[in-house]
């Protein structure tokens, strides 16, 4: 596994370096990704259940039947 | 109203790509400061961009409107400095997503807000654009901006400038 690394650019000076992460810059890498992909799937989650209430809501339109609150909330504008 | 604009530094990620870039030692005598970057990750699919400021990963909060050139426009809120889609192989190869980062009034010592504005270059029919305003609880001088890609690196090629800006 290659090292990782990071570019820092010191504004005062202009010195550029290649610096070796820490293994806590690591270990912080790898949980904003962990949150990230949390993030993601809620994200997904919810867009997939408010698709799911639309189909449901259509269907029981369609059919004259009632809707719950939850499914006329995804039809009122 | 801003009458300077001043290249501070800037900086051009070379073979073999980093994990993040960081701009330390910002000097505290201007009004505002912007990034503008042209950045590509070296891994796959339409990951975030983050940014840390003062190596400080917490107390941020981001509100983002996303279009992708068709369909409704989105909306997202983020909690872990999420600034920007970028551009990874996903996307037609040798382009980057291009964005400018404005921090207004960054040597307060209130909480600091700031926004940013972006666009995917992707030969294809899928490009993402995002506005997004963004807000730090820190209270301490911007001293030092990092630009990394959620869970990947940054490719050869990718550019940052910053540049501070006086109102005087």
């Amino acid at each position: 596994m290659s090292t990782l690394t990071k570019l820092v650019v010191n504004c005062e000076t202009g010195e550029e370096q290649i610096v070796n992460l820490t293994p806590e810059e690591i270990a912080d890498r790898d949980a904003l990704a962990a949150a990230y992909e949390a993030e993601q799937a809620a994200i997904a989650a919810a867009a997939q259940a408010k698709a799911e209430l639309k189909a449901s809501a259509k269907a029981k339109l369609i059919a004259g039947q009632p809707l719950t609150a939850e499914e006329a909330d995804v039809l009122v504008i | 109203m801003a009458n300077t604009y001043k290249l501070i530094s800037s900086v051009t990620v070379d073979s073999g790509g980093v994990s993040d870039i960081t701009f330390s030692s910002i000097p505290s005598t201007y009004t505002d400061l912007i990034i503008k970057a042209s950045i590509r990750g070296t891994g796959t699919g339409s990951p975030n961009m983050l940014l840390d400021i003062n190596g400080v990963s917490t107390g941020r909060t981001s509100q983002w409107l996303q279009g992708n050139g068709s369909g409704n426009v989105s909306c997202y809120a983020f909690t872990t400095g999420d600034i920007a889609t970028a551009n990874t192989t996903s996307q037609t190869a040798s382009t980057f997503v291009n964005l400018e980062i404005y921090l207004p009034n960054y040597s307060s010592t209130n909480s600091k807000c700031f926004h940013v504005d972006n666009v995917q270059e992707n030969n294809t029919s899928l490009a993402y654009m995002e506005l997004m305003s963004g807000f730090w609880s820190g209270t301490s001088v911007i001293s030092s901006l990092k630009l990394s890609i959620s869970g990947q690196n940054i490719a050869q090629y990718s550019t940052a400038y910053l540049y501070g800006i006086s109102n005087a």
